[in-house]
């Protein structure tokens, strides 16, 4: 059996950079809203809804750019450099984002200035990442391989749009998450968060929408013309009738629904970036199989890859069965 | 404002400053999670209720120590695309499956069993508590081992060729990539020192606290557990630097030059130098102390056997000897420290003293961040030594580094010094402070009513089945 190689990292990259956005996007999301829950047990309870989980969701960025590291070695040199201050702006986001967990609990007098690092890393990496997929779609300078662009290069409108929009969805995300796994006030407090999130990503959503094609003709040609069009054409039809059961569920108090159909959500914007890029990895300048490492790199890699990340699934899912069920807030009672 | 520095040596400082702050971390919880596997496996086999209030001492610790080297550990494995992107290109497709064999291997491994070890106790049985911590243990040691081949592969590669493109591709099989020359080497040197630090830092810890009071049964317990580690180890660490030495001499005989100040070849037998002042310059050591033939006899085990210098190599293959020369022998003087506090422990357990020689409690409290340091220097020793290349020999550090320029790269280098002093430095505060509390008390953070740690739980009063302090031990009773 014939196996594209290269195909078959890019899906595996995609899955992981998708497994992230949506994991480690409900732990960004509550650091996002975290100054709107109140200071003491709220808080708590929202840092235990994601403190047995958090370092594993944060792994798949790692999969992502370690696995873009060998499978596409030229799209991971041109692609950093591209967005260097973003990059170092998530990373130290992530930084204050990742001690928070513990640090908080280790220094009760200073426990207000880890939880502002905590909400401020979140945002900034959230930012970082909505801000570097844009300047992704945008396009990147390439000279000989190389990046040759300046480094403001990555700062554009479309950019910060991208950015806010990840900032809101990644915040619908957490909301919605703790309307499953908490209760109480707390619960009450995300539910109404989620509502108005909600609404904002959708807005969200559309105006990086309206924006994508207008980019370059590429976008349009592949959104507007067959056979992209088999594609696209339901999304927003879809993306209506997710938007519309997930209001409905956080208006009847469901506590599940919101937080799978807000998956959904970011599932299907995923699908419209996937239609937009395909086979590109820098649009318009390096596709997977120009960026591919030998096969002899790939093949090494998918065979473990093949083996090993089912099992990763398993005892993840098994983690986070351990947890299953409401968090309380530790403590106080 | 920053254009009129040189950005290879910002790469290269920032670079040197991420990765020696990282490092740190998991050089001590490689050894502490093996510590914390053989203590939770030794109260379950025992029953004794030490092993299980050593272990909920440690693992708060530990908590704290893998929480910064994972978020320091992220922050390297995109420096590689971001300041050495020439060096990633050309070189992805050998260490880029290795590192993500690590990811998948490793990282996932630990981070999924992590939260099991530390707030899982109250929601699985103690067998499944222990074989989680077991898991994270066993990450941390397979971790090391692929990211120590991908590292080795850069001193010594072997198994590639060089495509069109100037890339190092896989020629032949993977085996002869991972267990290259010098693999098994650094594994074994790099992963007992991971145990020598942490056998220092807990036996300084319960020096620390017989000084304080000798009867204390936890804290004779751990410094009687890691004197043992420092009295068996620290000669086994040597034999294993002896052997890696060597090994180094036949790949890389200019940086085994370099550390041992040999800038004139040696017909009749190296001396070895003890102290004095290198100078490139001068191709010499100034004030030079040295013991004659000594050199050769640790080096070649023959006092008279030839080595060549560092003038018979050309000037543009030397790596910066000043930095080689002291840092190599900082971490040979901290090894002989920590082997004399070893052996004096051996005395003092054949003398029946070992809870009440207060001057070996002292002098273990002086060596608690021996291994640390030791590790630190080891690391500058090799990997300063390997300049000027990234791949030794092959490819030229300058050749590596991404097009980035100057200011971009002094002013995040300021912002990693700035974030890391103030995060890092607060979390090695907390560290100390936890362990400045006596390892019987009971801990005092509940006093105001809020969580132990993020989660909520002590995993210690879960375990023995205390009453569970509500959280998520509580609710477990509530969810559906």
């Amino acid at each position: 059996m014939h196996v594209d190689l290269a195909v078959a990292w890019a899906a595996i990259i995609a899955f992981a950079v998708f497994a992230y956005v949506v994991m480690d996007g409900f732990d960004l999301g509550i650091g996002i809203l975290f100054p709107s829950f109140a200071a003491g047990p709220q808080r708590d309870q929202a840092m235990n809804a994601i403190a047995p989980v958090w370092d594993g969701n944060e792994t798949w960025l790692v999969m992502g750019g370690g696995g873009l590291l060998a499978a596409f070695p030229l799209a991971y040199a041109i692609i950093l450099p591209a967005t260097y201050p973003l990059m170092i702006a998530m990373l130290l986001g992530l930084v204050f984002r990742g001690v928070a967990f513990e640090f908080r609990g280790r220094d009760p007098r200073h426990r207000h200035l880890w939880d502002f690092g905590f909400c401020a890393g979140s945002t900034v990496a959230a930012l970082a990442q909505g801000m570097t997929l844009g300047a992704i779609l945008e396009g990147i300078p390439v000279v000989d391989g190389a990046y040759a662009g300046g480094w403001w290069h990555w700062l554009s409108g479309y950019s910060l749009l991208t950015g806010a929009a990840l900032v809101v969805g990644y915040a619908l995300l957490g909301a919605t998450w703790l309307v499953w796994k908490t209760e109480g006030e707390l619960q009450a407090q995300a539910r109404r968060s989620a509502r108005r999130l909600a609404v904002a990503t959708l807005a969200a959503l559309a105006a990086v929408s309206a924006a994508t094609p207008f980019l370059a003709h590429d976008y349009w040609r592949r959104w507007f013309e067959m056979p992209g069009l088999v594609l696209t054409a339901p999304v927003p039809l879809l993306v209506g009738a997710v938007a519309w059961a997930l209001l409905r569920g956080l208006r009847r108090g469901d506590e599940r629904s919101p937080f799978l159909l807000a998956l959904a959500l970011f599932a299907l914007g995923y699908l419209g970036l996937a239609v937009s890029i395909y086979p590109y990895l820098v649009p318009r300048s390096t596709t997977i199989w120009d960026a591919a490492a030998p096969p002899a790199s790939q093949a090494f890699m998918l065979v473990g890859a093949v083996v090993i990340v089912p099992v990763i699934l398993i005892y993840t899912a098994w983690a986070y069965r351990v947890f299953r069920g409401k968090v309380g807030s530790a403590g106080y009672h | 404002m920053f254009e009129h520095l040189d950005p290879l040596i910002l790469a290269r400082a920032q670079f040197a400053f991420t990765i020696s702050f990282h490092f740190l971390f998991p050089s001590f919880t490689i050894g502490l999670a093996s510590y914390l596997a053989v203590l939770e496996g030794l109260w379950l086999k025992t029953g004794n209720g030490v092993y299980h209030q050593l272990y909920a001492y440690w693992l708060r610790i530990f908590a704290v120590v893998f929480g910064m080297g994972v978020v320091s550990g992220l922050v390297m494995s995109y420096q590689f695309g971001t300041n050495w992107s020439a060096f990633s290109f050309r070189v992805g497709p050998i260490i880029g499956p290795l590192m993500a064999y690590e990811v998948m291997t490793a990282f996932f491994l630990e981070a999924g069993f992590l939260g099991v070890m530390l707030f899982g106790a109250g929601r699985v049985g103690r067998g499944m508590h222990c074989f989680a911590t077991c898991m994270v243990a066993l990450g941390t040691l397979i971790s090391a081992s692929w990211i120590i081949a991908a590292n080795s592969w850069m001193h010594t590669p072997t198994g590639h060729a060089v495509n069109a493109q100037g890339q190092f591709v896989p020629a032949g099989p993977w085996l002869d990539i991972i267990f290259n020359p010098s693999f098994p080497y650094r594994l074994t040197h790099t992963v007992i020192a991971s145990y020598l630090t942490t056998a220092m830092l807990v036996g300084g810890v319960g020096a620390w606290h017989l000084l304080k009071n000798r009867g204390d049964a936890a804290a004779r317990k751990m410094f009687s557990m890691a004197m043992w580690m420092a009295a068996l180890v620290t000669p086994l660490q040597i034999m294993a630097g002896d052997l890696h030495g060597r090994n180094t001499l036949t790949h890389q005989p200019v940086k085994v030059l370099a550390m041992e100040g040999d800038y004139a070849p040696s017909p009749q037998g190296a001396p070895l130098v003890l102290f004095g002042l290198p100078s490139d310059a001068e191709a010499r050591v100034r004030h030079e102390v040295s013991l004659p033939g000594l050199g050769s006899l640790i080096l070649l085990h023959d006092a008279k056997a030839p080595l060549p210098g560092l003038t018979d190599y050309p000037r543009d293959t030397w790596p910066p000897v000043a930095v080689v020369f002291w840092s190599f022998r900082l971490m040979v003087g901290l090894g002989l420290a920590m082997l004399t506090v070893g052996l004096w422990s051996l005395l003092a357990r054949w003398r029946g003293r070992l809870y009440d020689w207060r001057w070996l409690h002292r002098a273990a409290v002086a060596v608690a961040p021996a291994g640390l340091v030791a590790v630190i220097a080891g690391w500058v020793t090799t990997e300063v030594g390997r300049q000027p290349y990234t791949v030794y020999g092959l490819l030229r550090t300058a050749h590596s580094a991404s097009a980035i320029g100057a200011p971009a790269l002094a002013m995040s280098l300021l912002a990693f010094i700035v974030v890391y002093g103030v995060v890092f430095g607060a979390g090695i505060l907390y560290i100390i402070r936890m362990m400045a509390r006596p390892p019987g008390a009971a801990p005092a953070a509940n006093a105001d009513h809020l969580p132990q740690r993020a989660a909520g739980i002590t995993p210690a009063a879960a375990i023995v089945g205390a009453p569970p302090q509500g959280g998520v031990a509580g609710s477990a009773r509530r969810g559906p």
